[in-house]
């Protein structure tokens, strides 16, 4: 596919004389990886481990600006404001996808056939991050009683945007490539994000409102756990848990 | 009457570039997934309460688009019908042709997300579009048929030709370079002005900063040449208004073009200063071509003869002159 566009995209730049610049194609296509046969749980339940912690924001966070949604009155203004750093009174950072980044081998997950909920709800995105593994269906709803168009635009998978003109319309879309994390937003809401991580596994999380996190029922073994933000980035660390083991480990991001 | 009308198509144009640059500078280029149909609605019925949010921009470029399309259809056809020069009605052809693969580029750059490379051939074909309309409009005129002789009429002057000429395929360049700026979202990535950075030149290079400097570059560039073009028209054809007119325009029009340039960086993009700088290097450009047209007038002679004959005709004996004319412009 991505061959044919781009021979129809060369031939109408050429034939245009318009620009010089070569055609880079159209959307992503995904890089796919061989799918990892269903298996059941490889993980023994007598000796899984967990992995807890809480994420905190060191310094003073910014405060939420309101989120203006004049440009369409369908939209209900709840006195929404922007969740682009959620810190709580102690610094608890909300909205931080905590996952293992590595230390899983050649382990195959099975794949939850249950969807992700993403709700477009009061013109905004709930749950604004959130994880989901690949696979796994993501049903996309639209609450509003207004039009909503969901653009994914992922480096590795499929870029894809759809429109819901109508209130209760869902669309089901499946992530084929492990990619964190995955954008979303609507191009008539400028406000309205998201992100989703995909993982070929079930070992991700999302702070809550207090920072924390939890991890379970996790094999023994070493691991490295990574925290990201939309704003602050990503910290790593090293994680090492043995059989029945509760390790709870602390995540600083700086102001 | 065809002249009115091809200057009405002429601002429709400029109308639709706005129209266009709202639509990226807002970022709505891709709030209508689907294309020709709007959320599955056929467009001209998709209702308008719907017309919210950046379906507003974008569903009113392809309103404004869809209309610009038919007009040109009509100058087309009435130019094929009607007019005796072979050369304008093969303008109103190609004018046909540029708007029709115009939509089409708009349709791909919706359903393939917004691809650099055609999003850049679709904000450049647009200035062609506009350029074809203005020069239908005039060719069209009754200056340009009675060859500018109540205005002083348009002198040889070879150096005019060459300058006009050079400086309104530079005004081109430039913009294709603002439209790669555009598309590939390098607008601030010089984020002061006048300087770069605090300095003359960037002290870090990339290829975004490569593109805006060029686009900055470019304006220097520009404006110097439409200085020279306006100071010689000035100097030396100061009674013939055919050429101070656009000369004094172009020169009004580039130095409002770098200042809403200025602007836009110090406005960190605003969305209507923005736009206004899109269609107002539409409007150099035009300004420019129409410069260097009427500075070649001369060399239009012969394809002209028809038109001319026309011109007379429509004055004298009607039909019988149409039927000369239209014998002349076969010829041509």
């Amino acid at each position: 596919m991505t061959s044919i566009r781009q021979v129809v995209c060369g031939i109408l730049v050429v034939g245009l004389a318009a620009v010089a610049a070569a055609c880079g194609g159209g959307s992503n296509e995904p890089v796919t990886e061989a799918p990892a046969a269903p298996v059941s749980n490889p993980v023994d339940p007598a000796t899984a481990a967990v992995i807890t912690g809480r994420v905190t924001f060191m310094g003073q966070a910014p405060a939420p600006e309101a989120i203006t949604m004049a440009s369409d009155p369908r939209c209900a203004n709840t006195g929404a404001v922007t969740e682009t750093v959620v810190a709580d009174a102690k610094g608890g950072l909300q909205n931080v996808f905590v996952y293992v980044k590595d230390g899983l081998g050649n382990l195959a997950f099975p794949v939850p056939t249950t969807p992700v909920v993403l709700d477009q709800k009061g013109c905004q995105y709930r749950p604004h991050v959130f994880g989901v593994q690949v696979g796994q269906p993501v049903e996309i709803l639209n609450s509003d009683a207004t039009l909503h168009n969901i653009h994914a635009w992922p480096m590795t998978n499929q870029e894809f945007n759809v429109g819901q003109a109508l209130q209760g319309l869902r669309h089901t879309h499946t992530f084929s490539t492990r990619e964190v994390m995955v954008p979303f937003k609507c191009d008539v809401h400028k406000w309205m994000n998201a992100f989703v991580g995909v993982l070929d596994h079930p070992f991700f999380a999302v702070t809550g409102a207090d920072g924390t996190f939890t991890l379970k029922g996790l094999p023994p073994g070493a691991y490295t756990v990574e925290a990201w933000h939309e704003k602050l980035g990503t910290q790593t660390q090293s994680v090492t848990v043995g059989t029945k083991e509760t390790k709870d480990i602390a995540v600083l991001f700086a102001g | 009457m065809l002249y009115a009308f091809a200057l009405l198509v002429a601002a429709s144009t400029a109308l639709l570039i706005f129209a266009g640059g709202l639509v990226t500078s807002t970022g709505s280029g891709l709030s209508v997934p689907d294309w020709p149909n709007s959320y599955g609605w056929f467009m001209f019925t998709f209702p308008i309460e719907n017309w919210v949010g950046g379906i507003f921009y974008e569903h009113s470029h392809r309103l404004i688009a869809s209309t610009v399309g038919f007009l040109i259809l009509v100058m087309a056809f009435v130019l094929w019908r009607w007019e005796p020069r072979a050369w304008v009605r093969r303008l109103g052809v190609i004018a046909l042709a540029a708007v029709i693969t115009q939509g089409i580029l708009g349709g791909i750059t919706v359903l393939w997300y917004l691809p650099e490379p055609i999003s850049i051939a679709h904000a450049s074909l647009a200035q062609l579009v506009f350029c074809l309309a203005a020069t239908i409009a005039l060719a069209t005129s009754p200056g340009w048929r009675r060859g500018y002789e109540s205005v002083g009429g348009v002198p040889e002057d070879r150096t005019l030709r060459l300058v006009a000429t050079g400086t309104t395929a530079l005004v081109y360049a430039q913009i294709i370079v603002g439209a790669t700026m555009r598309h590939t979202d390098a607008g601030l990535a010089i984020p002061d002005f006048p300087w770069a950075f605090g300095q003359l030149v960037p002290p870090h290079w990339s290829a975004e900063i490569a593109v805006h400097f060029a686009h900055r570059v470019g304006a220097l560039v520009v404006a110097t040449m439409v200085l020279a073009t306006a100071g010689h028209v000035l100097y030396h054809h100061r009674r013939r208004r055919a050429l101070t007119w656009p000369a004094a325009i172009l020169t009004a029009l580039v130095c409002a073009q770098i200042t809403l340039g200025a602007l836009t960086i110090l406005s960190r993009k605003h969305y209507i200063i923005n736009s206004l700088h899109v269609v107002t290097g539409g409007m150099v450009l035009v300004t420019s071509l129409v410069l260097t047209l009427r500075a070649r007038r001369g060399q239009f002679g012969a394809l002209e003869s028809a038109g001319a004959a026309a011109v007379r005709g429509s004055a004298t004996s009607g039909s019988a002159a149409r039927q000369s004319a239209t014998t002349a412009g076969a010829r041509v």
